[in-house]
């Protein structure tokens, strides 16, 4: 129990004091996965859509990948970043491995499967008599594409949310595509684990306090802006 | 109306998001304001080491003198000797810092290393429970190997080709035992963590003297057993990744960081890194 006060009162410390590590770990958390989870949606979400929506051959197949993708392990996604950019590897040239770059690319990887498989989840869902409807009030395609999206608003907004989760959580393919260099590629998660292995248990929950209510934070935003004006 | 508030919301909420990922260059040219002069862009050099040099906070020493010096930024990949040896073998470090001499000689001989430097040592201890159940003590580390493979007391091994776990292994060797059972434990860790588990498990392992001493304070369980002998030697070499043989090799930094590490000045550091804190020195000076 002393180990959790001490934590709490320490991550109190590191924020009043205004310890600049820590804020820089922070803040480079932040925009790692900001920078991710903007990109998995820009992809995931008119590709979710795109297949919610369509039929063609192959569909079910490619659903299938996706819903695996859903649950890839981040270090299998680790591993595969790393060979891709080794210096022998086919990305080599562009000397990307332990930089900030590596690791938005490895929860692309983990979080675009979610975005997609859950906002195409949410585009079966629409009735194809609503589809009809629409399609009878002379709607144009942009007007369509609008009232559906307002229709999913909710379900997209969770698939943000989930593939937001899944990045912050993530600490494999952190560690092992950005190596956890100070001031460079650290970040919260892979902080705690090096704290940890070195014994410092009072800074390592110090920094899982920060992650969580960081995290919170930005949940909770999310989720307002999901429940804003659901009557409208 | 409404409609569009929402995606007005949405959009907003998206560029800010934007925003906050291109606020990096900023950041960078903030951080580059505060060193005064404005210097050409640092230089990447990839060290590739062990897991003891990061966790007892040498490097978080060294490296900023070294950085400032030379304007080069080092990337620090703690992993253990046999990760970081094996990363000199595909090129993709420019300079390891090591402990383990002869899988590094074989790095050497292949040609995948050059310009290979001893830079410092510190010894190996062996910790064990506070109860000592297999009653070891005194410097013969074989003696005591066997002694507690004969009672099957708890073994903690890290078993990551890191250069104590390829220590250990010699150990066993010298001693004609081959380590097996369920009190055998291989952990797949760095020395940190292995040394918690030792000290929640209740048994003896095998560790480097500076992870032990950073470490004491959270390892109540386990004392020092056996250490002092001869055969319990930790010596680090520094050496380059060879470039004629990895094409991409950073050589020109590598060179300055071999010199670096080996001259007397950076010797000082390291030899009185540690002695205020823990009343010694973690490592002792050691060059050729």
């Amino acid at each position: 129990m002393d180990l959790i006060t001490d934590g709490l009162k320490k991550a109190m410390e590191m924020i009043l004091t205004g310890d600049k590590e820590i804020f820089e770990i922070t803040w480079l958390t932040l925009r790692v996965c900001f920078m991710a989870i903007v990109i998995s949606s820009l992809i995931g979400l008119p590709l979710g859509m795109f297949l919610g929506l369509s039929r063609f051959k192959g569909r079910k197949l490619l659903l299938v990948f996706i819903n695996i993708g859903m649950g890839l392990p981040p270090v299998v996604a680790g591993l595969w970043i790393t060979m891709l950019l080794w210096r022998s590897g086919p990305l080599g040239h562009l000397q990307l491995l332990y930089s900030p770059t590596a690791i938005v690319m490895a929860q692309v990887l983990v979080s675009l499967p979610i975005v997609t498989g859950l906002t195409s989840s949410a585009f079966q869902q629409i009735s194809e008599k609503m589809l009809l409807q629409i399609k009878a009030l002379g709607a144009t395609k942009l007007q369509t594409f609008s009232i559906l999206l307002k229709q999913t608003r909710v379900a997209i907004l969770a698939a943000i949310m989930a593939g937001f989760g899944r990045v912050i959580a993530e600490v494999g393919a952190a560690m092992m595509v950005g190596g956890n260099i100070q001031g460079d590629t650290r970040i919260l998660t892979t902080s705690i684990v090096m704290e940890v292995s070195k014994g410092n248990f009072d800074v390592a929950l110090a920094i899982s306090f920060i992650l969580l209510t960081a995290a919170l934070l930005i949940t909770a935003a999310l989720t307002l802006l999901q429940q804003r004006k659901r009557l409208s | 109306m409404l409609k569009n508030r929402f995606f007005a919301t949405l959009f907003v909420f998206m560029v800010l998001l934007l925003s906050a990922c291109g606020n990096t260059d900023n950041k960078q040219a903030d951080a580059s304001d505060k060193q005064k002069e404005p210097k050409a862009e640092p230089t990447e050099l990839i060290l590739a080491t062990t897991t003891s040099t990061q966790d007892s906070g040498l490097l978080d020493v060294l490296l900023p003198i070294f950085e400032e010096e030379n304007n080069v930024k080092v990337k620090t990949i703690a992993v253990g000797t046999g990760q970081a040896l094996e990363m000199g073998t595909k090129g993709e470090a420019d300079v390891l810092l090591v402990h383990a001499p002869k899988s590094e000689e074989e790095l050497v001989t292949s040609g995948d290393a050059i310009n290979r430097k001893r830079v410092m040592y510190n010894d190996y201890i062996l910790v064990g429970p506070n109860d000592n159940p297999a009653g070891v003590s005194g410097e013969d580390t074989k003696a005591a190997f066997q002694k507690i493979f004969e009672v099957k007391a708890n073994f903690i091994t890290r078993g990551d080709d890191s250069g104590t776990h390829k220590k250990e292994l010699g150990i066993w060797t010298a001693a004609t035992i081959e380590p097996t059972g369920d009190t055998y434990i291989s952990t797949g860790q760095g020395m940190g963590a292995s040394l918690q588990i030792a000290n929640e498990k209740g048994g003896y392992i095998l560790t480097d003297r500076a992870t032990w001493l950073a470490q004491e304070k959270n390892l109540t369980n386990l004392k020092i057993v056996v250490e002092g002998g001869q055969d319990l030697m930790n010596i680090y070499h520094v050496m380059q990744v060879n470039p004629e043989k990895h094409d991409m090799v950073n050589s020109k930094d590598a060179e300055k960081f071999v010199e670096f590490m080996v001259d007397s000045k950076t010797q000082d550091v390291i030899e009185t890194f540690g002695k205020e804190e823990f009343g010694q020195s973690l490592f002792i000076k050691y060059t050729e």
